[in-house]
């Protein structure tokens, strides 16, 4: 880890990894060096649950605007969803 | 000697395990050339991608120049998988504890001095969050290693903000501790180290009258060196190789490069 800028939450949800659906348990944000993407910094999202093994993770990498972005259609579902009384 | 065609070459290359920091044992990858020595050692401390194929080809390259080269897995602890996994959760974690890794690079340098084949000097060198590595063993050790390389270490000068529990203390003010001399090498495109922190470094360097080199490249950024990636830069590259090749052949007694 090079920046130290990293954010982490516990979070309820299912994602899809190599082996298929698993329970996710935390949501782990950093911005620093990618694995994978042709960029120096990347808001570096990881989906994980250590319970089911290291491999247990969904990982995306994505440049700081396609991050807003996503921050923005987010939030902006949440919205259209409370406004008309949709639940989980 | 430079080497020439009809020369034997060969080298060993393997993971074994050695004594780490409070004694725990790690995994580390050797490579070495075949034959009696002596030869130089080279303690490598892997960069912020973990501890990676890249890495490992690394260590195979100093061996291939005559070096016995270790690259101790650093994040051996965090536990098994492929190095994104791992790396993932050490992030998760807030990264590896700086007195961790430490002890770790300083075993991995008692473990080099202990071989028969050695020659009797051994460097440090980093990249990344390896080359912050680097220069925290070289300053929080004596008597380990007799050079530091420090490629584009980000975070040697680290603002408050970023100190974390983990990185409780600014590289920097660790200066006057320095026990080797130290090869620096920057790109002046690079957000971390800015050549701002750049220039706090070498002005700590100078104030305790430490023996240094700085080479800092216009048109290269972090990473240069990382030939598989957009931020590689060929003909900084192989300027700061041979700067490198220079800095160890004078202070560890290595072969001359060809």
């Amino acid at each position: 880890m090079c920046t130290n800028i990293v954010e982490t939450a516990p979070i309820a949800g299912w994602g899809k990894g190599a082996d298929g659906w698993f329970e996710l348990r935390l949501v782990s944000v950093s911005f620093d060096h990618p694995m994978h993407a042709p960029l120096e910094h990347a808001i570096n999202i990881d989906f994980t649950n250590v319970a089911k093994g290291l491999s247990a993770r969904v990982a995306v990498e994505l440049t700081p605007d396609a991050a807003k972005e996503l921050i923005r259609v987010i939030q902006a579902t949440l919205e259209r969803g409370n406004a008309e009384g949709v639940t989980a | 000697m430079p080497y020439t065609t009809e020369k034997y070459e060969g080298m060993i290359a393997e993971t074994m395990t050695i004594q780490g920091h409070k004694r725990d044992t790690i995994h580390a990858y050797i490579a070495r050339p075949l034959g009696l020595g002596p030869f130089p050692g080279l303690a490598l401390v892997t960069h912020g991608l973990g501890w990676t194929e890249w890495y490992k080809e690394f260590a195979r390259k100093f061996a291939h120049h005559g070096y016995v080269a270790i690259l101790p897995d650093i994040l051996c602890r965090v536990g098994h998988g492929t190095p994104e996994d791992v790396l993932a959760k050490s992030r998760a974690e807030g990264g590896l504890p700086d007195d961790q890794v430490v002890g770790d690079m300083a075993a991995a340098g008692t473990y080099l001095r202990s071989l028969p084949y050695l020659n009797g000097k051994v460097g440090i060198l980093g990249s990344c969050s390896g080359g912050r590595h680097t220069y925290l063993t070289a300053c929080r050790t004596q008597g380990v290693f007799d050079a530091a390389v420090d490629c584009w270490g980000g975070s040697v000068v680290q603002s408050r903000e970023r100190l974390t529990p983990a990185q409780p203390v600014s590289p920097v003010e660790y200066t006057k501790d320095l026990s080797c001399p130290l090869l620096g090498l920057f790109g002046e495109d690079d957000q971390n180290p800015a050549p701002a922190q750049v220039a706090i470094h070498e002005q700590e360097l100078k104030k305790y009258n430490k023996q240094y080199e700085f080479y800092s490249y216009k048109g290269a950024g972090h990473g240069f060196f990382y030939y598989h990636l957009p931020m590689y830069r060929h003909e900084q590259a192989m300027d700061a190789w041979k700067k490198l090749w220079a800095f160890l052949e004078k202070h560890l007694d290595a072969p001359k490069y060809a």
